[in-house]
């Protein structure tokens, strides 16, 4: 990633594979994200999207090695890595009864805002959520430990055009304020064109190409 | 001093009860009398074994005979404890949590009645020794399969949300706090009930024995307070080990979750 994008990698995946199925292994993935950039990342189910960004956040077991801005996963508890490499997945999980319980601090109003709520929210009950609220939430929630990088799986594909909109940006604008950086993975090349510098494909065989 | 004798004509009248019951429940399709019966007759058969064994044994002295008796039936009750996991541990490990975790709280807390509280000479007195670690593994036993299951299971059918927590950036015992209340709960509810009903609802099974058997009753009861203060932290201390053991296997040192890669569903 040469290309476009200015800085020293900030987030490097060298040599990174990943188990699946027990016996198949995909990768090696050598490959890095500066700051302040969006990755893009696609590919038909089954090419282990998924499980590349569990392996970067090391909820699954791999080999290789995962930097953010020099420092190895392995030398932070795996808790703490999680909080600054965080991954955000397609569905998101709720357990307490309601979304304030979610919440270790008080969302900035701000944000709130910005995604379309107001400050009753935290008084809600998850289960009259909609898939849509709840996606928006989920963002919300990940970022209260302001991760520096962020691994979105598919972070608009149950929204509506104007919410895809609103956290597309809002995520932008995270991760230019934070000098963040994310890989985004999604299915709409069109999505990925408006948001990340460069576009790469994970191929069934698990091979990266790159796209643009 | 001594009980009315019961003979086999007895025991038929009483076990025909067993078989109405058995009968009712073929009548109305409930499909219980199938366990019913093996049970039943399990019990019949295995009492009846351990009676000439005791008999045989109270006779004895024999540590090693002792120690035999006391490492049978705690295969015994792992083993019990392994069957009654709807979630299961792979390998070896599904038995041996179970089984450690019990010898470690039974054992100790035997060793400490018997050598501090009743003070029998010798200590492994097997009058003592024997139906002491009886009465403290049944209820261990109870306990620890209940919160073995309800753990493994419960974290079987929340993995989506212990890993949302973990990938939240929570440890592993944060991820799963409350399973792991839940589950010490579920373990320690029967015997926290059943000290809490003792006296008003039942007469223990262990006082009614005593009673039946001609001792005063108020020596009954110090017996039996003494056996409720044992099984209830008997169990608490073997619930509480036994799933520490299991969030051990559960996830690795790097807080993932190891579900599929530890557990298996029967």
């Amino acid at each position: 990633m040469k290309n476009r994008a200015a800085g020293k990698p900030a987030l490097a995946m060298n040599g990174l594979c990943v188990n699946q199925l027990r016996f198949m292994q995909r990768g090696p993935y050598t490959f890095s994200v500066p700051s302040a950039t969006v990755f893009g990342l696609s590919g038909s189910s089954g090419s282990g999207k998924t499980l590349l960004l569990r392996a970067v956040c090391d909820l699954d077991e791999s080999s290789g090695e995962v930097t953010l801005d020099g420092v190895s996963s392995k030398t932070l508890s795996a808790p703490e890595w999680r909080r600054r490499v965080a991954w955000l997945p397609a569905e998101s999980h709720w357990w307490y009864e309601t979304v304030g319980a979610h919440f270790w601090k008080q969302p900035e109003s701000n944000w709130l805002k910005t995604m379309g709520f107001g400050e009753e929210v935290l008084r809600w009950e998850i289960s009259r959520l909609s898939t849509g609220e709840k996606q928006r939430l989920a963002i919300l929630r990940l970022l209260q430990h302001e991760p520096r990088a962020l691994l979105l799986d598919e972070p608009t594909a149950s929204l509506d055009k104007n919410n895809m909109k609103t956290v597309e940006s809002f995520l932008l604008e995270y991760i230019r304020q934070k000098n963040g950086l994310a890989i985004w993975v999604s299915h709409d090349s069109e999505q990925l064109e408006r948001v990340a510098v460069c576009h790469y494909a994970l191929l069934l065989g698990g091979e990266m190409r790159q796209l643009r | 001093m001594n009980v009315i004798p019961l003979g086999v004509f007895e025991l038929s009248l009483a076990s025909l009860l067993v078989l109405l019951l058995a009968f009712l429940s073929f009548r109305s399709k409930l499909e219980i009398e199938r366990p019913l019966l093996i049970a039943a007759l399990r019990t019949t058969i295995q009492l009846s074994l351990i009676g000439l064994v005791l008999n045989l044994v109270f006779n004895t002295m024999n540590f090693w005979l002792v120690l035999f008796i006391w490492s049978l039936m705690l295969i015994a009750a792992g083993y019990e404890v392994m069957s009654r996991q709807k979630v299961k541990v792979r390998g070896a490990g599904g038995f041996l949590i179970g089984s450690s975790s019990m010898l470690v709280s039974s054992f100790s807390i035997m060793l400490l009645i018997l050598v501090l509280v009743i003070r029998v000479e010798p200590w492994y007195s097997p009058r003592y020794a024997i139906p002491i670690l009886g009465m403290l593994l049944g209820n261990t036993m109870n306990g620890v399969a209940l919160a073995m299951n309800t753990f493994s299971s419960l974290c079987w059918g929340r993995r989506a949300v212990i890993e949302q927590r973990l990938a939240l950036g929570q440890t592993a015992t944060d991820a799963i706090e409350d399973i792991w209340r839940e589950s010490v709960r579920t373990g320690l509810i029967p015997i926290i009930n059943s000290m809490a009903a003792a006296g008003l609802v039942s007469l223990p099974g262990m006082m009614t024995g005593q009673i039946l058997a001609g001792n005063t009753a108020t020596d009954a009861v110090r017996y039996q307070i003494l056996i409720m203060f044992m099984i209830s932290s008997g169990t608490g201390f073997g619930v509480i080990l036994s799933l520490w053991l299991m969030r051990r296997k559960m996830f690795d040192g790097r807080d993932r979750l190891r579900m599929r890669e530890s557990f298996h569903v029967s």
